[in-house]
């Protein structure tokens, strides 16, 4: 147990450095950009005196690391500044998009565990049979298309073909929010127990969580497969099924669980690519989540809010891969906890 | 004399190295058909001017008396709101989507894997941690969310989306190096190379940076498909290349707004760029397969 401890401490004390290192990076990308911040969030036609004052209420007057250290200052406090753009403050508005994107984040990751992780063992349970063929070549495409791709198809297909999935937003027209509990539609109907909701829910979440989970479930069942195919000829499955194991049990107990380690860690950067993704699936679903506003924040040059997006994407990121980590150091023993942090 | 002999002889077993890997990658049905799909591209990228059939609906040009047509004998993929060919604007938009991931990988390359040796060689030391913490700030973040924050302070052009991409790209190339020179570092040919006094840059260049070349190689050829993916990504929310340049993350953005009536004008580019990821994916896992560097 102290190993864990010991582990997490250790990526604690990481998270805070990289977090720093992240908030300086974004913050001077976002600080450097030609023009005047302050004339742009107020309109060009605003008096010279309105424009001086705002920019003496953000700082903007002041050399880049007093500013820096104004901006932490607030951000400890978790008070990210206000909105250029709507001038609501930005850690409010971050409170109610979060959620939303962190709801479509969970359902692609499930996604993306349970298809990848099935279609991978399937196709290398049955490796180079017609059906390790056909999940292979699945798999290939879902790489090669990007996400947005795979949204406008499905839009494209299910929203006005078949016309049996919604293709917008997150809840169909009159059907009422449940409390917020979660922020997370389908949790907090599940919690106040209003099913039809939940599955209402479920509805709007299935097309753009599968666009984002598309490429990194396919990623998955390809690693998946080749370490299964791989661990499938070493000596110590032959020694079990000599021994007269069942066939269900090597395959559950002895293959699955070593050959899930490398897909596994992928997962942890399979993530990456939702997170980042999300920006344009949630566009493209009008998704009402943290990456439509961080989008709409970076389009509109939204700095503050820019910069808060960015930094609690970091944040979940970082989070996501320390679970990952521990994960990983469950399934190989060999690995540990105690070993070098891959940091990935 | 003999010293010439050396160079030949050092030059014939280079050759019959090559020879063999060759023998290798084109031992894969697969890994061939990649390469096929590239020198095609390629051709159609390069010439893109003279093969397309219609070079002028490549930039500014409307004629709405063509215009929103579906695929027919004149125009095979249709034509845009604007009536430019599409057939024309995929091939010009491949040959940008190639401009930009070779440009890209062009400047990443030697900056990532030079920051890498040299992290990798001086471990221990200020310059690893400088470098390797460096690194760890930059892939904290998914690199197409940096890439679109870059962009968007920027004046949205293809150059600034080529810039943004490279300053989220470079460090993996950077912790893929530092991996493989860190390991190296301990080998004994290097150290007896530092034993009789061999300079640093001779050290770090012919004795590591050579010997970290085969998975630099597998890496660069599976990112150009990435690259085109994220710039067309770029493009797609409007921070990458602008109207009317015919760029195939744009195209696919605006054929959307006439879906589904109008499916021609964003399908074709979507499967242009499928086409092309898929071919670089092909190739790459080939040269992996190859140079025997592992999967990763």
């Amino acid at each position: 147990m102290g190993k864990i401890i010991k582990f997490i401490a250790k990526r604690l004390v990481y998270s805070v450095f990289v977090l720093v290192g992240l908030s300086i990076l974004i913050f001077f990308i976002a600080r450097v950009m030609p023009g005047n911040p302050a004339r742009m969030a107020l309109g060009a036609r605003t008096p010279e005196w309105a424009i001086e004052r705002l920019r003496e209420e953000m700082h903007l007057d002041e050399p880049l690391y007093i500013q820096y250290y104004y901006w932490v200052k607030g951000a400890l406090h978790g008070n990210f500044g206000t909105s250029l753009v709507t001038r609501r403050s930005v850690a409010e508005d971050i409170k109610v998009f979060f959620p939303a994107s962190l709801e479509l984040a969970l359902y692609a990751g499930i996604f993306m565990g349970i298809i990848g992780i099935t279609l991978g063992t399937i196709s290398g349970w049955y490796s180079n049979t017609w059906v390790d063929n056909l999940v292979r070549i699945i798999s290939y495409m879902g790489i090669i298309t990007p996400s947005f791709v795979f949204a406008i198809f499905f839009v494209l297909i299910f929203g006005f073909v078949l016309q049996i999935l919604p293709t917008m937003g997150r809840l169909s027209p009159g059907v009422v929010l449940p409390p917020s509990i979660t922020g997370m539609v389908t949790f907090d109907a599940l919690i106040t127990g209003r099913f039809n909701v939940f599955f209402d829910a479920l509805k709007h979440l299935l097309l753009p969580a599968l666009s984002l989970a598309m490429g990194p479930l396919s990623q998955g069942a390809r690693i998946t497969r080749a370490t299964f195919v791989d661990n499938a000829q070493k000596d110590y499955i032959a020694n079990e099924r000599s021994c007269g194991i069942p066939e269900r049990t090597i395959m559950f107990k002895y293959l699955l669980k070593p050959s899930l380690i490398p897909t596994i860690t992928v997962f942890g950067m399979d993530f990456a690519a939702i997170i980042g993704n999300a920006f344009l699936v949630e566009l493209i679903f009008s998704w009402p989540g943290l990456s439509r506003y961080g989008m709409n924040a970076m389009l509109q040059k939204d700095l503050n809010a820019m910069i808060a997006v960015v930094i609690v994407l970091g944040l979940m990121f970082i989070i996501v891969n320390t679970i990952v980590d521990l994960i990983v150091g469950y399934l190989d023993p060999r690995i540990g906890l105690g070993a070098e942090m891959s940091g990935k | 004399m003999e010293k010439k002999s050396l160079t030949q002889e050092r030059l014939s077993r280079r050759w019959e190295n090559i020879r063999r890997n060759w023998y290798k990658f084109s031992r894969n049905p697969l890994s061939i058909t990649g390469l096929v799909i590239i020198c095609i591209i390629l051709f159609f990228a390069i010439f893109a001017p003279f093969l397309s059939p219609y070079p002028e609906s490549a930039g500014k040009y409307i004629n709405f008396y063509e215009a929103s047509q579906p695929p027919n004998f004149a125009h095979l993929c249709g034509t845009d709101a604007f009536g430019r060919d599409i057939l024309t604007r995929i091939f010009f938009g491949i040959r940008y989507s190639l401009m930009m991931a070779f440009t890209v990988l062009l400047l990443i390359v030697p900056v990532g894997v030079l920051l890498g040796v040299i992290a990798g060689y001086y471990r221990d030391r200020w310059l690893e941690i400088v470098i390797m913490r460096t690194t760890d700030i930059f892939i904290a973040i998914p690199p197409l969310i940096l890439a679109l924050a870059v962009c968007s302070v920027l004046t949205p052009s293809i150059y600034n989306a080529m810039f943004a991409i490279s300053l989220a790209w470079w460090p993996w190339y950077t912790r893929l190096v530092y991996g493989v020179a860190s390991s190296l570092s301990e080998e004994f040919f290097v150290q007896s190379a530092e034993v009789i006094g061999a300079s640093k840059m001779h050290i770090l260049l012919k004795e590591i940076l050579l010997n970290c070349i085969a998975p630099i190689l597998t890496k660069m050829s599976l990112d150009i498909g990435w690259i085109i993916l994220i710039g067309s990504s770029l493009s797609f929310v409007g921070l990458g290349a602008q109207p009317p340049t015919a760029d195939l993350g744009s195209m696919v953005a605006d054929g959307s707004k006439y879906l589904p009536d109008q499916w021609w004008i964003s399908v074709f580019p979507a499967f242009a760029i499928m086409f092309i990821v898929l071919s670089f994916n092909l190739f790459g896992d080939g040269i992996r397969d190859t140079l025997g560097v592992e999967r990763g």
